[in-house]
């Protein structure tokens, strides 16, 4: 890659002039080249292809028709289109939630311990860099309605505990979120730990000869010290939640009976099992601008000095 | 200190709370990520039979057998071949491309640079729901389906800005004077490079070179649209297959999921403070 007549500079034998301008421009761009290039063929052009085939009826194959805002209108009336949206929307408030709590909580009690300090952050780590397959793989086994632990713990006397927890259509999506969050929250964890490392500690010395409790310590110098870390992870739990779509399509493909459908299996079924490319186009287009309106509320109102 | 202090700090040190509820819910919080992790431990050493008895707790009789036959059922010697060239492909290639990049971007200010960064980091947040659908009929018509070179090319291109940004930010550290003296003992660009850029930045190569290693070793959406013949399967598609063929046989799918973990897990607690800045820094923004 890195040929040497690429960057060498060439001291004699162009003019002066053009010579600073192949050394000024065309060199450090030549560097950059392949990372543009490859950016380009698969970023960029396929992501303004999106925009173009949301409006057409493109089937993958061949030619497409441009069909104005057909696909649009359908999606308006598509019932698992809403379906979808609602549990992104669900998944969205139980990532706001859940994981940020348990990362907040375990980062806060990790950060006043020194013994095991690195035992727990590195166990806590661990998950996150468990491939998706195996991470789902194992839960299926434990969820499984026949041997596990639902049906063990029955047996146990705990009738109530006999739950078909990826098969209910009632609470398979809290199912399918709990085993994505088992692997996302030591990852939020680790980040909030790192964050609360350079919070002021005298201002905890501070509040505890004003004699403030754990909880005030926590509320009004933990959080408000690593404020800028947590309004990021805020922002991109709020976008992860609407881009959502591993984790569902190993355990359930948006089933049983759409019970766990997302916009993203919903545009992945659509474009590689039934052929709608541009419908399929038109989901994406839709998320995605979904996504760019929460970023962009976010960050209007911080810049209206809203404290979030 | 002076004196009138120490009463308070006396009384500070008193009421210092205990860390025994710390330990607790620490504890607690780690039995809930390491129980599902036991647990797929002991149902890989047990039999089929055992497991129809017994498919939560510890093995009465443990055996090895599954190890062995899940590397021949499923298929493990050809897929972890094809992880492997994945993985060097990928490291390799985002290594040049952000190696080259991120030097421009911190030695040499062209113009429009600033722009491109801009570029960067809004193609960074792109939603892989955006580009997948036309990336997929593209890459067939360029007949880089069911081909690791065209997998490659896409994890080349979803990994190198973040791997960019991580470089140019090593990369800007270096004082110039460093290279201004390599270049009046008359050291060429690639010299210069050699001995002087990569000796410094090489740990940010190797924070990469994990970070997409392991990304690319794991991923399974783009593995899994873009190569459908199994002979080319990544160990992640694979073992997913894998596990829809023997679902009642826990056993092996268990010895499976290990066979693939273990050498990710070997990594991580090996490298495990690498691991975490380049995965904190780079997993937020991809």
């Amino acid at each position: 890659m890195l040929t040497s007549t690429s960057i060498r500079p060439f001291p004699t034998r162009a003019t002066p002039r053009s010579s600073r301008f192949i050394q000024r421009v065309i060199k450090p761009w030549l560097l950059l080249l392949p990372l543009l290039f490859f950016n380009v063929v698969v970023i960029l052009a396929p992501s303004l292809g999106t925009i173009y085939y949301a409006f057409t009826d493109w089937s993958g194959l061949g030619d497409a028709q441009w069909t104005g805002l057909a696909n649009f209108q359908r999606l308006l009336g598509d019932t698992i289109f809403w379906r979808a949206f609602g549990n992104n929307l669900i998944w969205c408030i139980l990532f706001l939630t859940v994981p940020i709590g348990m990362a907040l909580l375990g980062a806060s009690l990790l950060a006043n311990i020194r013994r095991g300090q690195t035992f727990f952050r590195v166990l806590y780590f661990a998950p996150y860099v468990i491939a998706s397959v195996v991470v789902t793989a194992l839960w299926r086994n434990i969820f499984n309605p026949s041997m596990g632990i639902g049906v063990q713990l029955a047996k146990l006397g705990l009738l109530w505990a006999d739950i078909k927890f990826l098969g209910d259509s009632n609470i398979v999506l809290y199912s399918v979120a709990f085993i994505d969050n088992w692997h996302w929250w030591g990852f939020l964890l680790v980040i909030y730990f790192a964050a609360m490392q350079s919070v002021d500690y005298s201002l905890y010395e501070h509040a505890r000869l004003e004699g403030a409790n754990r909880w005030q310590e926590f509320i009004h110098i933990t959080l408000p010290g690593i404020r800028p870390t947590l309004v990021f992870t805020l922002l991109i739990t709020v976008i992860f939640s609407f881009l959502a779509f591993e984790y569902v399509w190993l355990l359930t493909q948006g089933g049983p009976a759409n019970a766990s459908e997302m916009l993203s299996t919903m545009a992945y079924k659509s474009a590689f099992r039934r052929f709608e490319a541009g419908y399929a186009a038109a989901i994406g287009l839709t998320t995605s601008v979904i996504c760019l309106v929460f970023g962009t509320l976010f960050v209007a109102l911080r810049r209206r000095g809203w404290e979030i | 200190m002076t004196h009138t202090h120490l009463p308070v700090l006396f009384k500070l040190s008193r009421r210092t709370p205990s860390l025994l509820p710390n330990y607790v819910i620490l504890t607690l919080l780690a039995l809930f990520v390491a129980g599902p992790l036991i647990v797929l431990l002991f149902n890989s050493l047990k039999t089929t039979s055992e497991i129809g008895v017994n498919p939560l707790g510890p093995p009465i009789y443990i055996q090895f057998q599954n190890f062995p036959d899940a590397w021949n059922k499923g298929n493990y010697a050809v897929t972890i071949r094809n992880s492997v060239i994945v993985v060097a492909g990928t490291v390799t290639g985002v290594c040049l491309i952000a190696g080259l990049a991120a030097y421009a971007l911190a030695r040499l200010n062209a113009p429009g640079f600033g722009l491109f960064s801009l570029y960067l980091l809004v193609g960074t947040t792109l939603p892989i729901t955006l580009f997948l659908v036309p990336l997929f009929f593209l890459w067939t018509r360029l007949g880089l389906t069911d081909n690791l070179f065209g997998l490659m090319v896409i994890y080349w291109a979803t990994f190198s800005p973040f791997a960019t940004f991580l470089l140019r930010s090593y990369m800007v550290a270096i004082p110039a004077d460093f290279e201004d003296a390599a270049r009046v003992d008359g050291a060429n660009d690639w010299q210069v490079i050699r001995h002087v850029i990569i000796p410094i930045v090489w740990p940010g190569f190797l924070t990469v070179a994990l970070v997409a290693g392991l990304g690319a070793w794991n991923e399974y959406i783009l593995a899994y649209t873009f190569i459908q013949n199994d002979e080319l399967k990544t160990v992640v598609t694979s073992f997913s297959a894998f596990t829809g063929r023997f679902t009642r046989d826990w056993g092996l799918t268990s010895a499976g999921a290990i066979i693939m973990t273990l050498p990710v897990i070997a990594f991580f607690l090996l490298l495990q403070r690498r691991f975490i800045e380049g995965l904190t820094q780079g997993g937020l923004k991809g």
